[in-house]
């Protein structure tokens, strides 16, 4: 066992907020103090977290900087250890911390501390979900997040906070509980909590049904999938702007995450036989959630549900149960983390001017507030999926993936990405053109330094990700090549629809290596 | 040596207990004035000895080898089991005594009788969870209860006092009575009241009506002690009644003690009987949950929810009983271990509490805003509220973990999947609870006061409720382990 940076990333900011906590000085010396130490906690755990991408062999299988220590009696060990799409996420996570804090610098007046240390154990929480080897190590970093973010959303929220934090702690609890019953049988059928060894375990084909939906009820609360998504609007409208960003930016994916390491490798034979549920409830989502986000009237609502929306991309992507589906939907939740965290915060910088959220107050920002407009505009596209920023790369290779296994899937999904192109660019237009709505608006000052110097990483990273996305794949390729590996042989289910073409075959044509070398070129030659 | 001797030996923690409160009954009486400031010093001088004598039968139950010991006859048992819920309960006990110092000067109504009842009704409790006898359970049995009646009572110038202590007193006998008339009938039904000899002459075979009448008047009998649906009725009252520190005492040691008694009952000498018993149990699990996290949603009153969640608390726990397997006793044990310090921090911190006037804190309306006016005391009671959620990492989470594995492992799903689901309605008020502190505006400025003994108590809770408590867990899950080897004959 080498370094033990993995633990140290977990620990160190749950230290920070620790230290945080007890600063001394007046009220302003110690927000200030507070401040200060969150952004060099999390600029340190970024600097890590890029270490962390620099050791990581991308060749190899299997997992990597894996540390075990038997601390807490029978019931679960210390046991970290990433591969490849924990290592993304991990990345993602470290990313947007230090994007969360400046988010705050200034709208966050009240208990300044407690609320960087919130931050800070959510940071670590995160960390620590993506690299939890251990399944009830991970139901515990899982879990946990639910208290730091109750508090975020009900101490420095709006005007509804308290309806909101109930909602978003109870709903995901109560998912949660039945993943736990099917961890507990889990556990008690192979006899280990690690996850290795119950990837290794065949469940039998009855009991990976239940234990599907166990789970399903879990990471479908999480991700959200529809009909239960209801508690993310919510959730999103409330709470603070950096609050909305680690909703948006990295919760989302734990459901996401949750899918790729335990549905889909843990029981293979329930996933093949339920594409039907998933991609049902993906295609409802799709155009449900599109055309409710075309109606609302308030900024942070509306992606919230184009959150959805997007997120019902990553469900059908993992679903096609191929290694472009899942490579497009890791993608796409990296894509949407960057994309929608910086909407959320494009969207905080208007409502630190003129506290509202509602889209008919604004108006003609382009011509008022030039810088604002140019990097929410580039931010739109990227939501839309314009070529040469990380959605299109996402919304390609889910759509290739899953039309290998269903062409209507494909065919429904595709019109998520028009109708997405149509509230996304109206919300624009409705915001950015136009005559402003009042002397207010007209008088809203442009971008200060440090609201660019949030938003410029975020453009870098969207771009980085549309042109060459084979630095963020290339690590996560084997991880994946590992979980489509369980479906070898395995059948799907048989639907009034084409999705049988792959039952002999097993999936996997195009190598999905190709088609990002593809796209690359297409991008060149433009 | 003399058996009698023998005996004694076996028996030293109770031998402790009895020679001390008989002792601390003297040192009361004759140890100063009835005014004060003599009754005070006195007061706390007697709980100082009290603690140190339970320190002293503690030392007692450790230092005894390992091993299963029988005393008196029979009547009476030594071993690993009766041990560890011996530690629990003197420890349990001795933090009763000294949380109510501060409350009870207070409230002008610090005598020494108090800490002396508490020590009786220890002695009570040890002779409960080392009963091996129906004979023994019931002189333990009403020992503590006794002594629970009075100190229900313990605020004897003041009518809802008074009327707990009734309330208690009268729902109390009946309890015992009916216990009683179970024991006859299985005394009448088997023709011994040794634990053994029950279970010898139920695992031939021949189980009669009458056995599993009198089976079924044993369990309400001890369901009414631990305050399980639908034997509850009481607690909600007698919390919201007593002063609070008896409260806290009721909640924690009582509920430990005969919860032990209920599973040694059970295990041993109805062993042969677990098909019997165990639909029982599972029905009183389900019930006390489900009623605990409903009827607590409407609550205002502090106690009152407490007192709803000490019995859905019991629901959880029982819940490892049903399991009738050793991994569910063990998480049984566990789950108490845990469950006392839980509700004990949660007294505390409330007993620290006081309005600006000086009033105890009882609504839980009086909380808002505590985490602006007394942020540590915020932080510890949002710990033991999330703590009792059962919200990983807190350590509360862990043994209601532990419990339904039990049960999964025994086949039981559907309890499983009933307790998590009640567990989520139940996070519903914890949760009201830390809204309260946290998210509303400050309206009474609450200020801390109490004794410096009492912030380390609540300090030392909340650590172990916290996750770094989890470390705690491998050697409590030894100490179980070896627990529930004893009980089940293994080790």
């Amino acid at each position: 066992m080498g370094f033990p940076i993995l633990s140290l990333m977990v620990v160190l900011p749950l230290i920070a907020a620790m230290l945080v906590l007890v600063l001394p000085g007046d009220e302003a010396g110690k927000a200030r103090a507070a401040r200060w130490t969150a952004l060099a906690t999390t600029l340190l755990l970024f600097v890590m977290g890029m270490q962390l991408w620099q050791d990581y062999a991308t060749d190899a299988a299997g997992f990597q900087f894996v540390e075990r220590l038997p601390l807490f009696g029978p019931w679960l060990e210390w046991h970290l250890g990433i591969d490849g799409i924990a290592l993304m996420l991990i990345l993602l996570s470290v990313f947007l911390m230090p994007l969360c804090i400046l988010a705050g610098w200034e709208s966050v007046q009240k208990r300044v501390p407690e609320y960087l240390a919130a931050f800070l154990v959510m940071e670590s929480l995160m960390i620590g979900t993506f690299a939890a080897r251990d399944m009830l190590l991970f139901f515990v970093f899982f879990e946990a997040g639910l208290i730091p973010m109750f508090l975020i959303i009900g101490v420095w929220g709006g005007a509804r906070r308290i309806y909101a934090s109930y909602k978003f702690f109870l709903y995901t609890l109560l998912g949660s509980v039945l993943m736990l019953v099917g961890m507990l049988w889990m556990i008690n059928d192979a006899g280990s909590t690690d996850i290795g060894v119950l990837t290794d375990h065949d469940f039998s084909v009855q009991a990976q049904f239940w234990l599907f939906l166990a789970f399903f009820a879990s990471f479908a609360v999480k991700i959200p999938m529809w009909p239960v998504h209801t508690w993310l609007p919510d959730a999103h409208v409330e709470a603070p702007t950096a609050g909305s960003v680690l909703l948006a930016g990295v919760l989302l994916k734990l459901g996401g995450y949750g899918f790729i390491r335990f549905s889909l490798p843990m029981f293979p034979e329930a996933s093949a036989q339920l594409i039907w549920l998933m991609f049902g409830l993906s295609m409802v989502a799709v155009v449900y959630t599109s055309l409710v986000a075309l109606v609302q009237a308030d900024m942070k609502k509306l992606i919230a549900y184009s959150s959805v929306a997007h997120m019902a991309f990553v469900t059908a992507g993992l679903f096609a149960l191929n290694e472009q589906g899942i490579e497009g939907s890791m993608v796409m939740m990296l894509s949407h983390g960057l994309v929608a965290a910086a909407l959320f915060l494009c969207v905080g910088v208007i409502y630190d001017r003129l506290h509202t959220r509602e889209i008919s107050r604004y108006g003609g920002l382009a011509d008022t507030m030039p810088r604002y407009a140019l990097l929410l505009l580039f931010f739109t596209m990227a939501s839309v999926g314009l070529p040469a920023t990380s959605g299109f790369v996402a919304e390609f290779l889910v759509l290739l993936g899953l039309y290998q296994t269903s062409t209507w899937a494909a065919l429904v999904m595709t019109t998520g990405i028009i109708l997405g192109a149509a509230y996304m660019l109206w919300l624009y237009r409705r915001v950015a053109y136009g005559a402003a709505a009042g002397d207010d608006t007209r008088a809203m000052p442009d971008l200060k330094a440090r609201e660019v110097v949030i938003l410029l990483p975020v453009v870098a990273a969207v771009l980085w990700m549309g042109i060459y996305p084979k630095a963020f794949q290339d690590p996560m390729r084997p991880a994946i090549a590992a979980v489509v590996a369980k479906f070898d042989g395995v059948a799907l289910a048989t639907l009034p629809t084409d999705m049988t073409i792959l039952q002999a075959a097993g999936p996997q044509p195009v190598p999905a290596g190709q088609a990002a070398r593809h796209l690359v070129q297409t991008q060149a030659a433009h | 040596m003399h058996p009698i001797f023998s005996s004694a030996i076996i028996a030293a923690p109770e031998l402790v207990l009895t020679v001390g409160s008989l002792f601390l009954l003297l040192l009361g009486t004759y140890g100063g004035g009835a005014n004060p400031p003599g009754n005070v010093i006195n007061a706390r001088g007697v709980t100082l000895a009290a603690v140190i004598i339970l320190g002293i039968a503690g030392w007692a139950v450790i230092d005894a080898p390992a091993g299963r010991f029988e005393a008196f006859a029979g009547l009476y048992v030594a071993d690993g089991y009766s041990a560890f819920l011996k530690v629990l309960i003197l420890g349990a006990a001795a933090a009763s005594m000294l949380l109510a110092l501060p409350w009870l000067q207070a409230a002008a109504t610090l005598r020494f009788e108090y800490p002396v009842l508490i020590a009786l009704a220890a002695l009570g409790m040890c002779l409960m969870v080392s009963a091996d006898d129906m004979l023994s359970l019931y002189l333990g049995l009403e020992l503590q209860s006794l002594a629970a009646y009075v100190l229900a009572a313990f605020h004897r110038g003041e009518g809802r006092s008074a009327e707990a202590g009734l309330k208690y007193f009268v729902l109390g006998a009946l309890a015992s009575g009916i216990l009683l008339y179970g024991i006859t009938l299985i005394y009448g039904f088997t023709g011994t009241t040794n634990f053994g000899g029950i279970a010898l002459a139920l695992s031939d075979g021949s189980k009669s009506l009458g056995m599993v009448f009198g089976l079924v008047f044993i369990v309400a009998g001890l369901a009414f002690k631990i305050s399980a649906v639908p034997f509850h009725m009481w607690t909600p009252d007698v919390y919201e009644g007593a002063p609070t520190p008896v409260a806290a005492f009721f909640s924690a040691a009582p509920k430990a003690a005969a919860l032990g008694l209920m599973v040694r009952v059970l295990v041993t000498a109805f062993g042969p009987a677990v098909f019997d018993w165990q639909q029982i149990v599972a029905f009183l699990a389900v019930a006390s949950m489900a009623l605990g996290a409903v009827a607590a949603i409407a609550q205002t009153s502090l106690k009152r929810l407490l007192a709803y969640s000490s019995i859905a608390n019991i629901g959880f726990a029982l819940v490892g009983l049903t399991a009738a397997t050793p991994t569910g006793i063990e998480a049984l044990l566990f789950y108490l271990a845990v469950y006392l310090a839980m509700t004990l921090g949660t007294f505390m911190v409330v007993m620290q509490l006081r309005t600006p006037d000086g009033r105890p804190v009882e609504a839980m309306a009086d909380l808002a805003g505590l985490s602006r006016s007394q942020p540590r005391l915020a932080l510890a009671m949002a710990i033991f509220m999330f703590s009792l959620a059962g919200i990983p990492p807190l350590l509360g989470f862990w043994p209601k973990l532990a419990v339904f594995q039990a049960v999964i492992d025994a086949g039981l799903i559907e309890l499983a999947v009933i307790g998590f689901v009640l567990s989520v309605v139940a996070a519903y008020y914890y949760l009201r609870l830390v809204k309260i502190m946290y998210f509303d505006e400050d309206k009474v400025g609450l200020v801390s006061d109490g004794s410096r003994a009492n912030g380390v108590m609540i300090l030392g809770a909340a650590l172990f409720c916290s996750p770094i408590g989890m470390l705690a867990m491998a050697p409590i899950a030894a100490a179980t382990g070896r627990a529930t080897a004893s009980l089940f004959g293994l080790g």
